[in-house]
């Protein structure tokens, strides 16, 4: 019954973009409003679906189809149900954030193709999630990555956009054929297309390896983890913001959906295992924040942040894998916990963000943080949801990033306090690394919040303007609510998350030996004693109000507002610090003269791994290929004189034998 | 734990915290030949700020003034986590620790942002220099508490720092001076202590904490010391519950004792500002890196 | 009822040397159009005097193959006004002492296949190798666009000539879609034809060869 309800609504998800395109003459507005109310009501049945099945356990749906598929079986467990809410939910308020944002009015030639690509991306994760079927998983997963490159590339008249969208498709391709491989050695081990628990001593533990191996490079493709997040930075900044929210917040996701169920069909993961991805994780949490600190363009920091955040998730991931292999079943729920939790977090708090900064670059026209700036003043609702946001993503109380670190923080305490031997040690330095990552987020988002917001414009043009409209904030605000009861009532959640742990692990969990109560506990107490001072100071400049003065300027004539700490100034001693990992590049110098001259400075920090490993690799290729040219001079005559040989040599190895 | 137990653990983070600044000073004046400041300086000099009125830059918003209150409230709630005497933390729950750090980090966060408000070159440097700090201060202060983990199976500072500690020491003595090692080099960064800051200097270029809360005045300036007191209080009283592990029974002594060996570890703060010069900018990385690098030797050491 | 397939089949055969050594267009056609009525003629020697299904085909074959699909081809030759085809990449010579030789290799290699001509006749599957052959032959070796459809259409020709031995397993339909197909096909050829004359004046197709970067 919950299968069949989402199914329904991937369904309407799905045909939402048609049936708008559809409807075109009835006028733009009218055909945009259509699209949203289309998917608005796919996205709350398949919402409604999940709650019902984290409530009361699921179900599967079998159907029989022709050759060559055979038995085809969906279904709707708690681990994917968890997932689906945070597909519905984001999808649904992009999709109205689009209303204002990506109006078809003003972008007649590129709307309708975003529409239907944005519903069939959501359609075809939410299909993803239900699949129980390799290829109706492979189907759905080839839908979301194509319907998603055109989503990313709507604007395709920029050439930034283009390119970033040409390697956004390769990277798809590659990871479809890891996915392609897996499944295909899957069966052959196995026997069966059908995704299901593999019985102990099924397979062989080489061949068990290979699978988790090919998991881990098409999945973690699709997740971003370093160094296979080259194309997750142009991407995100190069798609219209409330699609760089989706593909942030739930589509990067799909990656780690697929490593969980995939490690979850396997029956003897082996130690190694969990190692690797928690190396993977914490080289990816660490590297991703350090390049979201020397980003200067809004959307990139906040895309290298997702690669961040898919870090700390697999940190987690990596935690419940090597607890499992060591049988330590409570370690492994709280970590795989904690993870899930984040994923449904991360969405939240992401997709807040990038609608906020939307919300920014439509009012400003610029996506540099250099010329930002004071915007708090004319956005202030903006400033706030993006402080929320901000707060959230860095993990502090008394929002939800705080309750989903703790788990995962306890998970490798507790590993690191009650392991023998010498297996506790990969704990003891990943909870360092995020202790550290943690550290570089709060100074990135204080980067990120001060320059945009607070302080004075450092150009005059965009201190004009008003705020978003009532269609942009109202989706902001609900996900900001969603992180606000995440992290002040975590212990909702609770039986929810137990339940998607049991799914994963196979056998019944105790609850999770998590302090919900004490979380809530410091979230109310911090806030309401913030609030209690607030209030107080409030009280006293009521009472005595403060005269406004200049800021102090230690006696200098004149400031201007270009004389602010800039956002790259800001970051420049921690990018110091990782510089031989960031590889900063500056042009120009300061003025050394007594009487300064014009000059210029710039710094970029350009993504290490793109520029020297995978360009120049694929410049490579192209080389090797160029000596082959010789073979293809274009004549067709040519062509069929190659197909004849081939057929000559058939028959004379093949015919004449006998 | 009795009402006389909660209620020092509610008052004496209250009140307290000031005099730690005030025998800072008077140890460094003394250091340098001169009479020094009265021990209760700070608390009059708070009582004044709270009595004068503010005055507000045009160019700032209610972040400059919730950076004051957040710091003040977050340090308050942290400094509950560790515990005062031998009875224990009055909030205590598994990875409380955790609440510690990012309690202290959400002060931090608001503080930064108060700084970046103002429009000003002289306080984002700061505030730059502040969250770099910081931001390589917390492996360090992660591993010196990894230690404490390990030795004690526990992940709640009150059972951690609990009854069992000498034999923690015993155990493990090596890695846990270690610890206190790591641990005391993060006091000094997150406190904005010599080598790191100078609290004394008065000129803007050279100042990172004193930069931050420049445009500050009256209460919110108030608020602003009272935060930076209750900050050297919590993690202070970390340092000296984990370095004096002996018990004393019994509230009122137990907390006599703590709050003296939190004077004598002021006394200590004070005497290592007047001996040691700032360290120049560009090393300060290199020192909170070589405290980690201790702290992460201190756990090797407990391999096997 | 042997002899007289042998004899038809012997004739596809010298039309197959006609082709490759004549060098005027509409000769080229004409030939191909004969041998289409040759293979009428084949089919219906072979089956067609007790089956009606087979009559039908084997007239379908003839009104195709010896007279519409010429007849369009005449058409465009006559639109792009060209008469001769200019020396081929295999010169004109050479061209005949290639095809006697894919001849005479299609029989000795046909015996050395499991095939049962034996018992309908003795040179359906040579007759069909070497009907192929010099269809690609002239396919790949002409430059003129008409003079490479018209090597295509002996390479059907022999591909039916091999379809003599399956006639009665072959569902009716299939064959009808077979000329059918044959028949589009040339059609969209000589639309295809008509633009390459106007965009390069001439018919040569040394001017399709530059590939796109």
């Amino acid at each position: 019954m919950t299968t069949l309800l989402a199914l329904c609504g991937a369904a309407a998800m799905a045909s939402s973009g048609p049936i708008a395109a559809a409807a075109r003459r009835v006028g733009p507005r009218r055909a945009d409003r259509l699209w949203v109310l289309l998917f608005v009501v796919g996205a709350s049945l398949a919402a409604f679906a999940a709650l019902l099945a984290l409530a009361s356990g699921g179900d599967e749906l079998r159907a029989h189809a022709p050759f060559p598929v055979g038995e085809v079986a969906l279904g709707l467990d708690a681990l994917s149900a968890l997932f689906l809410i945070a597909v519905a939910g984001l999808g649904a308020a992009c999709a109205c954030y689009g209303l204002a944002y990506y109006p078809a009015a003003l972008h007649p030639d590129s709307a309708g193709r975003l529409r239907t690509a944005f519903g069939l991306a959501s359609a075809g994760l939410a299909m993803v999630l239900l699949a129980r079927h390799s290829l109706v998983f492979i189907a759905a997963w080839e839908t979301m990555a194509v319907s998603s490159y055109f989503a990313v590339a709507a604007e395709d008249r920029d050439r930034e956009v283009r390119e970033a969208g040409f390697l956004y498709l390769v990277s798809t391709r590659v990871s479809s054929l890891c996915l392609i491989a897996l499944f295909a050695l899957h069966w052959a081990a196995s026997g069966s297309l059908l995704l299901v628990p593999l019985g102990a001593g099924q397979i062989a533990p080489q061949i068990q390896s290979a699978l988790f191996v090919l998991a881990l490079l098409g999945f973690g493709l699709k997740a971003g983890l370093v160094p296979l997040h080259v194309w997750l930075p142009p991407a995100h900044s190069a798609a219209p913001t409330h699609v760089s929210a989706l593909l942030s917040g739930v589509l990067i996701k799909s990656g780690i959906y697929g490593l969980v169920r995939i490690t979850s069909l396997l029956p003897e993961p082996s130690p190694w295992w969990g190692e690797m991805v928690l190396a993977l994780g914490v080289v990816s949490a660490v590297l991703g924040v350090a390049y979201a600190l020397a980003q200067h363009d809004l959307k990139r920091l906040l895309a290298y942040h997702s690669v961040e955040n898919i870090g700390i998730i697999a940190i987690g991931l990596g935690v419940a894998l090597i607890a499992r292999a060591s049988a330590g079943l409570d370690t492994a729920a709280l970590a795989l916990a904690g993870a899930l939790l984040h994923v449904v977090n991360h969405a939240l708090f992401k997709g807040l963000l990038f609608l906020a900064a939307g919300a920014v670059i439509q009012r400003a026209h610029t996506r540099s943080l250099d010329a930002l700036g004071g915007l708090g003043r004319s956005m202030p609702a903006t400033a706030l949801l993006f402080l929320l946001g901000a707060v959230a993503i860095v993990g502090l109380p008394p929002l939800n990033g705080f309750v989903s670190e703790l788990l995962i923080y306890s998970s490798l305490l507790r590993m690191v306090a009650s392991e023998d031997g010498a297996s506790w040690i990969s704990a003891a330095l990943a909870a360092p690394a995020l202790a550290l990552t943690g550290g570089l987020a709060l100074a990135c988002f204080a980067k990120a919040f001060g320059t945009v917001f607070l302080g004075a414009p450092r150009h005059q043009s965009v201190s004009d303007g008003s705020d978003a409209p009532a269609a942009m904030r109202a989706p902001m605000v609900a996900l900001a609510l969603g992180c606000a009861f995440i992290g002040l009532a975590p212990f909702a959640l609770a039986p929810a998350l137990r339940n998607a742990c049991e799914a994963v692990l196979g056998s019944a969990l105790a609850p999770l030996a998590a302090p919900w109560r004490a979380i809530s506990g410091v979230a109310l107490a911090s806030l309401a004693l913030s609030a209690a001072g607030g209030a107080w100071l409030w009280l006293r400049l009521s009472r005595r109000p403060a005269p406004r003065t200049v800021t102090w300027d230690c006696g200098y004539a004149a400031p201007t507002q270009r004389m602010q700490y800039s956002a790259a100034s800001f970051a420049q001693p921690l990018v110091r610090v990782f510089s031989s990992a960031l590889l900063p590049r500056e042009y120009g110098s300061a003025g050394v003269a007594p009487f300064p001259q014009r000059s210029a400075f710039h710094s970029e920090v350009v993504d290490a791994a793109l520029d020297r490993i995978v360009l120049p690799s694929a410049h490579a290729v192209v080389r090797l290929a160029a000596r082959l040219r010789v073979l293809q001079q274009g004549s067709v005559q040519q062509y069929l004189v190659y197909v004849w040989i081939a057929v000559i040599a058939l028959l004379a190895v093949g015919g004449v034998g006998r | 734990m009795s009402a006389m137990d909660v209620l020092a653990a509610l008052l004496v983070p209250v009140f307290f915290p000031p005099l730690l600044l005030g025998v800072i000073a008077r140890t460094k004046a003394l250091a340098a030949g001169r009479r020094g400041p009265p021990l209760l300086q700070p608390y009059f000099d708070l009582a004044r700020l709270f009595r004068k009125g503010m005055v507000l830059s045009r160019t700032t918003s209610w972040v400059f003034l919730a950076g004051p209150v957040v710091g003040a409230s977050t340090a308050l709630l942290a400094s509950l986590f560790v515990p005062l005497g031998a009875q224990g933390s009055l909030v205590s729950f598994p990875g409380d620790l955790i609440a510690f750090a990012y309690l202290l980090a959400l002060g931090r966060f608001f503080t930064i942002a108060a700084a970046l408000d103002t429009g000003s070159s002289f306080e984002g440097m700061g505030a730059s220099r502040e969250a770099a700090f910081s931001c390589l201060a917390e492996p360090a202060a992660f591993f010196a508490l990894l230690v404490l983990v390990k030795l004690s199976g526990s992940t709640s500072l009150g059972a951690m720092l609990g009854p069992d500690l000498p034999q923690h020491w015993l155990h493990g003595g090596p890695s846990l001076a270690l610890a206190v090692v790591a641990l005391f080099i993060v006091l000094l960064a997150e406190n904005s202590r010599i080598p790191f800051d100078d609290p004394a200097t008065h000129l803007e270029l050279t100042m990172i904490h004193e930069v931050m809360v420049l445009d500050h005045s009256g209460p919110a300036l108030a608020l602003v010391g009272f935060g930076a007191a209750l900050k050297l209080f919590a993690y202070g009283l970390l340092l000296v519950r984990l370095a004096t592990p002996f018990e004393v029974g019994g509230t009122v002594s137990g907390v006599g004792v703590a709050l003296l060996e939190l004077l004598a570890l002021a006394a200590l703060v004070g005497l290592v500002e007047s001996v040691m010069a700032r360290l120049h900018l560009l090393r300060v990385p290199s020192l909170l890196v070589g405290a980690a690098l201790l702290g992460a030797f201190g756990v090797m050491l407990l391999v096997g | 009822m042997n002899e007289t397939l042998g004899l038809v089949l012997v004739g596809v055969l010298l039309v197959n040397f006609l082709m490759l050594g004549t060098s005027r267009l509409n000769a080229a056609i004409r030939f191909a159009g004969l041998q289409g009525v040759l293979l009428g003629a084949a089919l219906f020697v072979a089956h067609g005097q007790t089956n009606a299904r087979v009559l039908l085909l084997a007239l379908a074959t003839v009104a195709l193959k010896g007279i519409a699909i010429p007849a369009i081809l005449l058409r465009a030759v006559r639109n792009v006004s060209i008469r001769r085809e200019i020396e081929p990449i295999v010169g004109f010579t050479p061209s005949l002492v290639l095809g006697a030789l894919a001849t005479g290799l299609s029989l000795v290699f046909a015996r050395s296949l499991p095939l049962q001509s034996e018992q309908v006749a003795p040179l359906i599957v040579p007759a069909s190798f070497a009907t192929v052959l010099t269809g690609f032959l002239v396919l790949t070796t002409r430059r003129k666009a008409i003079t490479q459809v018209v090597g295509y259409l002996t390479l059907e020709n022999g591909v039916f000539v091999f379809g003599l031995l399956l006639v009665e397993a072959i569902p009716f339909l299939v064959e009808f879609g077979v000329l059918l197909d044959l028949l589009v096909a040339v059609f969209v050829m000589g639309i295809i034809m008509n633009h390459i004359q106007r965009e390069f004046s001439s018919l040569s197709t040394e001017h399709l060869t530059s590939l796109r970067e």
